[in-house]
């Protein structure tokens, strides 16, 4: 009993941090991706290819002048950001990043907890999230904030109908709800993940899952709350400093949610996409190889004066990782999570290239498309499913 | 391993715990930290450089009442899925025409709104619906 | 372990629901409800019905306070006037309060005399495996026939929005 609580507070620990950091670097990955997107640099300045933005950003936001204007209703206006951050941050807890791990003579779950109901606490935490947003709307007292805030719950509520008929169509292949047996069902190689599942592959529902991903998370396509051309900055326009950072962060930890729960429930969470017999363990190690070799070679022919000091660290530590993976002690987690990582970074890179790459919704169109496209195609996809599955069983 | 319910949840009340104390660490953060200047034109709310007019909280369309009306009937639909999902392997082909029966009576609801107009937004889509 | 968890939710919610009368704004008499169905869950699942518990939460919490406050949002509904309380209701008010939740425990504690004592983890039949079995084969009836309940509520619901639909 004892060790189980030591080993939770430690996991919860790690995980907490590796989280928050990720968030904070996910950021700056954005800003990378739709600055090179857009053939720009991106951040360049604050440290190395602008590796300590987020920490400058950071520091920035917390020192701003924080703004309590006086026609706000106080105790609402500081409820919202603490809400919606703590909803966000809620859902980490139950995701599961590899298989149950033996360290040091304990097993334990490489995820904070194994819960029967994971995927309702999920979509419990994250129909919680909606009031963040409409709570931060009214209590500004600020025409722009309402109807952000308005257009904004409005928007989440609807995309959640279609999010959780998605979900429920994987389940009835894999007959749970726990996250970790949910992956079990989908082990061996990529045709049994349920993207790709018999009797019926669940495409349609991954892509309605990450269509209504990305409107419970407000991102383009879907930024209507904070169209700026119409709303000014929409729910958060009279947020200063850490408060006004507070809506960020729960917009990135709910990405991240998004993109591990896609992952989980379709992409066969942290299973290679073929057995480790073929060859699937050297993958990891293949990929950092060539990162490690691009990076000399660029250190070796630099396009800026920076690149001669900078690439070679990055080059030799790629290499290192590579050679990590190959140890036996530390691939039986480092595998898996190396696996889980990939495809949950591949969904967080679309969400970034979606961005950079289309326009918004008209509000009509956005909720016309939630209930008149997206929730009957769900619900058929559903009735579908469950006759096939019950037609080949 | 866990077993009672007590220790499964235990990760979930510490990270809580967690979740409450980084969130309100945010906010007093900042609270402390920043500096704070005041007037009389700051503290106005943002209208775009207009002196505000009126009352922010103005009467909304009733759509987006109607539109939280219908999305708890169609949660609770939703929710309904969730326990019949995971025991279909033993349900089968009865599970299936059990949730049919379900689905088509309130799919017929669904199609009859939709014929009503309660989910058109724009005009124009209004327009056409009545034609 | 149990009982401390029990006693501190049962205070969260209590005190949440004391909220919710006491307060002026409508708004946060709505949050504080959120309050009393988030608090109410985690009893749900103290007692091991994990289901129903996430449920509570994704339906009420999440579903039903979402169209309490946009109806508030919608009337604009203002802050609620103190009128000055007469002498009557400040002299007897609390005493009056007091005697009918005693009565309630009384008749409660007479009427439904305690044959099963509760306790935490005794019950394992909350799991949604359990509660889908239960709801898919003995109680398939009145299951179907919520569907009709929602129907009806569908329509009531566009019945109340036409008038201002057209």
């Amino acid at each position: 009993m004892d060790a189980f609580i030591v080993i939770s507070l430690i996991k919860i620990a790690v995980v907490a941090f590796v989280l928050l950091t990720a968030v904070a670097y996910l950021q700056w990955v954005e800003r990378k991706v739709i600055a090179h997107i857009q053939l720009r640099m991106g951040p360049y300045r604050v440290g190395p290819h602008g590796l300590l933005q987020p920490l400058a950003d950071v520091i920035k936001l917390i020192t701003k002048e924080d703004m309590m204007p006086s026609y706000v209703n106080k105790p609402l206006y500081l409820f919202a950001p603490f809400i919606a951050v703590c909803m966000a941050l809620l859902s980490i807890a139950v995701i599961p990043f590899g298989p149950t791990i033996t360290v040091f003579g304990y097993q334990t779950n490489m995820q904070l907890t194994d819960l029967n109901i994971g995927v309702l606490y999920i979509l419990a935490a994250s129909s919680m999230g909606v009031y963040g947003i409409a709570l931060a709307g009214w209590a500004s007292n600020n025409k722009y904030a309402l109807l952000g805030g308005l257009r904004s719950s409005a928007q989440m509520i609807s995309y959640e109908l279609p999010m959780a008929l998605a979900i429920a169509s994987p389940l009835l292949v894999s007959n749970t709800l726990s996250l970790k047996e949910l992956v079990g069902t989908q082990s061996g190689n990529i045709l049994h993940w349920n993207i790709l599942h018999g009797p019926f592959p669940q495409i349609i529902a991954f892509l309605i899952f990450l269509i209504a991903g990305f409107a419970e998370t407000n991102r383009v396509p879907f930024d209507l709350p904070e169209a700026e051309n119409e709303l000014v900055a929409g729910f958060h326009t009279e947020y200063s400093s850490m408060k006004f950072a507070s809506f960020f962060m729960a917009e990135y930890l709910n990405m991240v949610t998004v993109s591990s729960m896609a992952t989980l429930l379709f992409l066969g969470g942290w299973e290679a996409p073929w057995p480790a017999a073929y060859g699937s363990n050297l993958i990891p190690s293949a990929i950092f190889l060539v990162a490690g070799l691009t990076a000399l070679y660029h250190a070796a022919n630099p396009a800026r004066k920076m690149d001669k000091y900078t690439l070679p660290v990055f080059g030799i530590v790629f290499l290192g990782i590579a050679g990590l993976f190959l140890l036996p002690l530390v691939q039986s987690w480092l595998l898996p999570l190396f696996w889980f990582c990939a495809k949950t970074g591949v969904i967080l890179f679309f969400f970034m290239w979606v961005r950079a790459t289309l326009p918004r919704f008209r509000y009509d169109q956005l909720m016309g498309f939630a209930w008149k496209f997206l929730f009957p195609v769900a619900m058929l996809n559903l009735l579908v499913t469950s006759f096939l599955v019950a037609w080949f069983s | 391993m866990p077993s009672s319910i007590t220790e499964v949840y235990f990760p979930v009340l510490v990270q809580g715990v967690i979740a409450i104390v980084l969130a309100a660490a945010l906010i007093v953060l900042s609270y402390v930290l920043g500096k704070r200047v005041k007037n009389k034109i700051k503290d106005t709310p943002y209208e775009s450089g207009i002196t505000p007019t009126g009352d922010a909280r103005s009467r909304f369309s009733v759509k987006f009442y109607l539109v939280a009306m219908l999305f708890i009937l169609f949660d609770i639909e939703a929710i309904f899925l969730y326990p019949w999902a995971v025991v279909y392997r033993e349900l089968k082909m009865f599970g299936f025409i059990e949730m049919l029966v379900f689905v088509v009576l309130i799919l017929s609801g669904f199609f009859y709104i939709w014929r009503k107009g309660a989910l058109d937004w724009s005009y124009s889509d209004r327009a056409r619906g009545k034609r | 372990m149990d009982v401390i968890l029990f006693l501190i939710f049962a205070i969260i919610a209590v005190v949440s629901a004391i909220n919710v009368v006491v307060q002026t704004h409508p708004i946060s008499s709505a949050v504080s409800l959120i309050g009393v169905m988030g608090s109410l869950a985690v009893l749900y699942l103290l007692l091991g019905a994990e289901f129903i518990a996430a449920a509570q939460v994704i339906v009420y919490a999440g579903a039903v306070m979402v169209l309490f406050i946009f109806v508030i949002l919608l009337l604009n509904a203002g802050a609620e006037t103190k009128r000055g309380r007469s002498f009557m209701v400040q002299l007897l008010g609390v005493p009056l309060l007091i005697a009918l939740l005693g009565l309630l425990v009384f008749f409660v504690d007479r009427l439904f005399p305690r044959s099963v004592t509760v306790h935490f983890g005794g019950f394992s039949g909350g799991s949604a495996q359990a509660v889908g079995r239960a709801l898919f084969t003995t109680y398939l009836l009145p299951f179907e026939v919520t569907s009709i309940l929602i129907l009806i509520a569908i329509l009531g619901a566009i019945v109340l929005a036409r008038k201002e639909l057209d």
